[in-house]
């Protein structure tokens, strides 16, 4: 950080002028296209979430807060920040632990390792919007490939995302399958960078892998693992794309997530102002969360 | 990579012979097992593909095969304007992206300028609150600027990428300083600084971030589904979706066949460059 | 200089006058499609066919999804100054369309003799939805209703007359029991009735309740009445099938994946659209049969699916064509072809007299069912705010079938979040 700052701080005043109108200008249409779609969007989803949405002949009106006391007051609201935080309580880790194992399984010789790569890789290439419908099949009661073997065991079948108290984790369990093994591919490449040397040091001195693995492979990867773990949390909020076909939110609202319900209410109930008071709660959501982490992340960076 | 693994377990056989091959048969069982169930809906898809619909849900190893559900599924909805409108929707992302982002990754790396700081962690606020969440206002934006259904509409938001600016500035970051000197000292200009030393040498970063954002802007589904209506713009995965989700049921034989047909390209895709794939992550230093 | 110019521009000018004599007017048509197979390609068979027949009128139909993107589309065209001639919308958005001020009535382009013989001539059931205030706002098209489809040799197993389907709901229950098979480990093999609840659970639904003789609105859109006692008895009903007589399977059961349960035996009795028809009368490896929906107090189903629907913005000229074209698709050859390939029931009783008809109901006696059962169709459910007022009952629905509420507590819950949302509308 600090050499580059020297060099250009050496050259004349003027110099230093046309540096800054040559980064403002390298700068400006990336920026005026972020600002446009994401900064000034958010800004104005907080001044929408003021007013009402405008019905026919009726214009909207000035409400102030009344959007967020019905909010405070909305159960399915309730139900959908609850729901939206189990869901990210397991996808996160779930993701990364099975992402990170799928890595030390390829990572190295293996029987069949391009076969298995693919295997961990296919959901990624695979819409999950057409997935989905495979995934319904699977945990339909009864005919369902997921009970007919539980039937060959003589078990009862269940209604997997028919009954409250399972559709959101067989949500759950389909969004942990699409993304892991995409996250597998960052895990191998930061794998393929821990010197071999390390390995046979360790191997001679007769340390266990599991050993090697706490005591090298996890800080050594850590920066990686933060990285992942912040597109986890983005698709924990983002991911909403099988609930359309599976559940559709149901049964009930047992499995409805933020981002569905902000769908909902913005665009089949076309309740735009109330969709920007909930957009409001998932970016204050997003931004402290990622804040957080990239205080974290960035210390990392910088290390290296 | 093949004599080291080998030196290594020579290394650790000395030990105990039978535990380190009992520990390997665990570890190789342990992935094949949740490789099969990594693959069940793979292996699902294309089981109802080529078999009458009758075995949707039954598998019987003698079962009749068939090619007539592709026919079907191709026939029955226009794949192939929307495999065009696919490609011609990630490419247009992707080079916007890499120019875009490539020009401010540069001025965030090698230039000083008032302001700086606050700009990044605006770039860096985008990382989380992507416009994939603010679907309702930019909705409107869209509808004001008479882009609505338009293939460029489903593009726009994502043309300057909080991630993209991120990677590149920490590549630009890591490149000498010596190297850039010599090339101002040969009279070249900014842009030719640019494009002559830094952009050559971000390669492996901006084809792994090309990867990126070829696999979730082809995957990816709200925001066309809002922002498109018509054939000639509709992407893949909102073709799928209709096509899929009718009031009279599901076919998963026809519907499957179709998941294959427009997912087939990039499976195969992976299966051929796995290895760089990966590589091209290593050297991007996106780890 | 200046002269050629003029030349040629009254040149162009006149190429341009010749030419819109030859296609006098241009209509845009937006369409979804909400059943699988061909039926996108025969609706541009049909504006293909129209227009080789009238030369004068150029028909661009836009295929543009689903109901749902379809009424986006309409919407935000029409908002932009853009608005299609005409589009076919799912019948329950007229309160929405009229709301916004998007459609016209079609009686003031027509004359009395037209509103009596054509329009007059579709089957009041489906009329009921767009025909409020006097007026016309719709043109049924792509309409249906639930039927029961029932497996003949599962009737024959159990031990039942296959040309007897139970006809009431005392029937239903008893042929249920029977329908109804376990294995050893008392697994169930063959579930008795399947009625979906997944997705839109309201429409199945509705159908118990007008049987047992309730309604869900009023025909202005702004009442619900889900309190009431015949409204709870029927939701009583659907959740007793699993709950206490154990004929059907519990919790949710899926929309989409019905057709195929019935066809793989894994329900004796199925409830669904009649747009499965085709996908089930071809794919079955048992004797099929189809029957009315068994009654309560009446019988009794509702009608779903789209009309057409008349945008304002247009000069008469155009707006006439767009009529003349509905007129022309709705006409007994036309709409025979049509029900036919897509499964959906005929509007108009003079298409059941085509020869194209009579023969397809030879070959299919199911359809006919549908069309009996049409005299006790009524209205699907729509309200003001009809997504949001829906999605209140399809939640009211689901909370009793799998137990979260009584019947009676999520209908009563339903009804006063009705009542918030349409408090609005009743000024």
């Amino acid at each position: 950080m600090a050499a580059p700052e020297r060099v250009f701080t050496k050259r004349p005043q003027i110099m230093i002028k046309r540096e800054w109108i040559n980064a403002w200008l390298l700068l400006m249409p990336a920026l005026l296209l972020l600002f446009g779609f994401t900064h000034l969007p958010a800004v104005q989803t907080v001044l929408d979430s003021f007013w009402s949405t405008p019905r026919g002949q009726r214009p909207a009106v000035f409400l102030g807060l009344d959007n967020y006391e019905r909010m405070l007051s909305d159960a399915v609201f309730i139900k959908a920040m609850i729901n939206n935080a189990i869901y990210a309580a397991i996808t996160i880790p779930a993701s990364i632990a099975l992402a990170l194992s799928m890595a030390l399984f390829v990572s190295r010789k293996i029987l069949g390792q391009g076969l298995l790569r693919m295997a961990y890789f296919t959901p990624t290439v695979l819409p999950l919007i057409a997935v989905a419908n495979i995934w319904l099949f699977f945990y339909l009661p009864g005919f369902g490939l997921f009970d007919q073997i539980r039937g060959l065991f003589g078990l009862s079948p269940v209604n997997w995302v028919g009954q409250p108290s399972t559709a959101l984790y067989a949500i759950t369990a389909v969004t942990v399958w699409n993304q892991a093994g995409f996250f597998m591919i960052f895990f191998l490449a930061a794998l393929q960078t821990i010197p071999q040397s390390l390995r046979e040091a360790a191997a001679l001195e007769g340390a266990s892998s599991w050993v090697f693995f706490w005591r090298v492979t996890w800080p050594l990867i850590m920066p990686t693992t933060l990285f992942v773990s912040v597109n986890a949390t983005i698709n924990a909020f983002r991911m909403v794309d099988h609930v359309f076909v599976m559940t559709q939110g149901g049964p009930n609202n047992a499995s409805i997530l933020l981002l569905y319900y902000i769908y909902d209410q913005g665009f089949r109930f076309w309740d735009t102002s109330y969709a920007a008071t909930l957009t409001v709660v998932m970016v204050v959501i997003l931004a402290v969360v990622g804040i957080g982490q990239f205080f974290l992340l960035d210390r990392r960076v910088h290390y290296r | 990579m093949t004599t080291t693994a080998i030196k290594q377990t020579q290394v650790s056989s000395g030990s105990s012979v039978r535990e380190i091959s009992f520990d390997r048969i665990l570890f190789v069982t342990g992935a094949w097992a949740l490789a099969l169930v990594w693959l069940l809906p793979l292996l699902y898809a294309v089981w109802t593909a080529i078999h009458p619909s009758a075995y949707e849900t039954r598998f019987d190893l003698f079962a009749p095969l068939t090619l007539e559900n592709f026919v079907e599924a191709w026939n029955a909805a226009p794949f192939a304007r929307y495999f065009v409108n696919t490609i011609l929707l990630v490419t247009m992302i992707l080079s916007a992206q890499l120019v875009l982002c490539t020009l401010a990754g540069f001025a965030f790396a090698r230039l000083e300028f008032p302001g700086k700081n606050l700009l990044f962690s605006l770039v860096l606020l985008q990382l989380m609150v992507m416009p994939d969440i603010l679907i309702v206002r930019n909705y409107a934006a869209m509808s004001s600027l008479g882009l609505v259904d338009t293939i460029l509409a489903i593009g726009l938001p994502y043309f300057a990428s909080g991630f993209a600016i991120f990677l590149l500035r920490q590549t630009f970051k890591t490149i000498p300083k010596e190297l850039d000197e010599a090339a101002r000292i040969e009279g070249c200009t900014l842009l030719g600084l640019l494009w002559r030393v830094y952009v050559p040498l971000a390669k492996p970063t901006m084809l792994a971030f090309g990867l990126v954002s070829v696999s979730h802007h082809w995957n990816n589904f709200i925001w066309p589904l809002i922002i498109t209506s018509s054939t000639e713009t509709r992407p893949l995965t909102v073709g799928l979706s209709i096509f899929a989700t009718t009031d009279s049921g599901i076919e998963w034989s026809i519907i499957n066949a179709a998941t294959l047909i427009t997912s087939g390209p990039l499976l195969i895709g992976f299966l051929l460059f796995q290895r760089q794939f990966v590589q091209s992550f290593m050297r991007a230093g996106i780890k | 200089m200046k002269q050629i110019l003029k030349s040629s521009s009254l040149c162009g000018a006149m190429l341009a006058l010749s030419m819109s004599t030859a296609l006098a007017v241009d209509l845009e048509l937006y369409f979804p499609v909400a059943v699988g197979g061909d039926a996108a390609n025969i609706i541009q068979e049909m504006t293909e066919q129209y227009m080789a027949e009238n030369a004068d009128v150029e028909i661009n139909a836009i295929y543009t999804g689903s109901y749902a993107d379809t009424t986006t589309r309409a919407i935000t065209a029409a908002r932009g100054g853009n608005p299609p001639h005409l589009a076919i919308l799912s019948a329950v958005d007229v309160f929405m369309l009229q709301d916004e001020g998007l459609v016209e009535a079609w009686d003031s382009y027509l004359t009395k003799d037209e509103l009596e013989t054509w329009v007059g001539g579709f089957y009041d059931a489906f009329r009921a939805n767009t025909y409020k205030v006097g007026k016309t706002w719709g043109i049924p098209f792509q309409r249906s209703t639930p039927v029961m489809y029932y497996n003949k040799d599962a009737f024959k197993a159990a031990g039942l007359d296959p040309e007897a389907p139970p006809s009431n709901w005392e029937e239903l229950i008893e042929a249920g029991k029977k329908l109804t098979v376990r294995d050893d480990s008392d697994n169930v093999t063959q579930w008795g009735v399947r009625i979906p609840s997944s997705g839109f659970p309201y429409w199945p639904f509705q159908a118990l309740a007008i049987a047992n003789g309730a309604e869900l609105m009023n025909e202005e859109g702004t009442e619900t009445y889900f309190d009431q006692p015949a409204v709870i008895e029927a939701l009583e009903f659907f959740v007793d099938l699993s709950k206490k007589h154990e004929i059907m399977a519990p919790g949710i059961v899926d929309w989409g994946a019905t057709p195929r349960a019935f066809l793989d035996g894994e329900t004796a009795m199925a409830i669904t659209t009649t747009g499965n028809l085709t996908n089930i009368r071809t794919n079955a490896t048992f004797d099929l049969g189809v029957a009315m929906l068994p009654k309560n107090k009446q019988y009794g189903v509702a009608t779903g699916g789209g009309d057409f629907f008349l945008f304002k913005g247009h000069d008469e000229e155009s707006t006439r064509a767009a009529i003349d074209f509905v007129k022309w698709a709705t006409a007994p050859e036309q709409a025979a072809t049509w029900s036919i390939a897509t499964g959906y029931v005929a509007p108009r009783p003079d298409i059941w007299e085509t020869e194209k008809m009579k023969e397809y109901v030879r070959e299919a006696p199911g359809a006919l069912v549908a069309r009996n059962q049409l005299e006790h169709a009524v209205a699907e459910f729509s309200t003001y705010e009809n997504a949001r007022v829906r999605q209140i009952l399809n939640d009211a629905i689901a909370a009793a079938i799998v137990g979260e509420k009584s019947a009676e507590q999520a209908l009563k819950d339903a009804q006063s979040e009705a009542d918030a949302v349409l408090k609005l509308y009743r000024q």
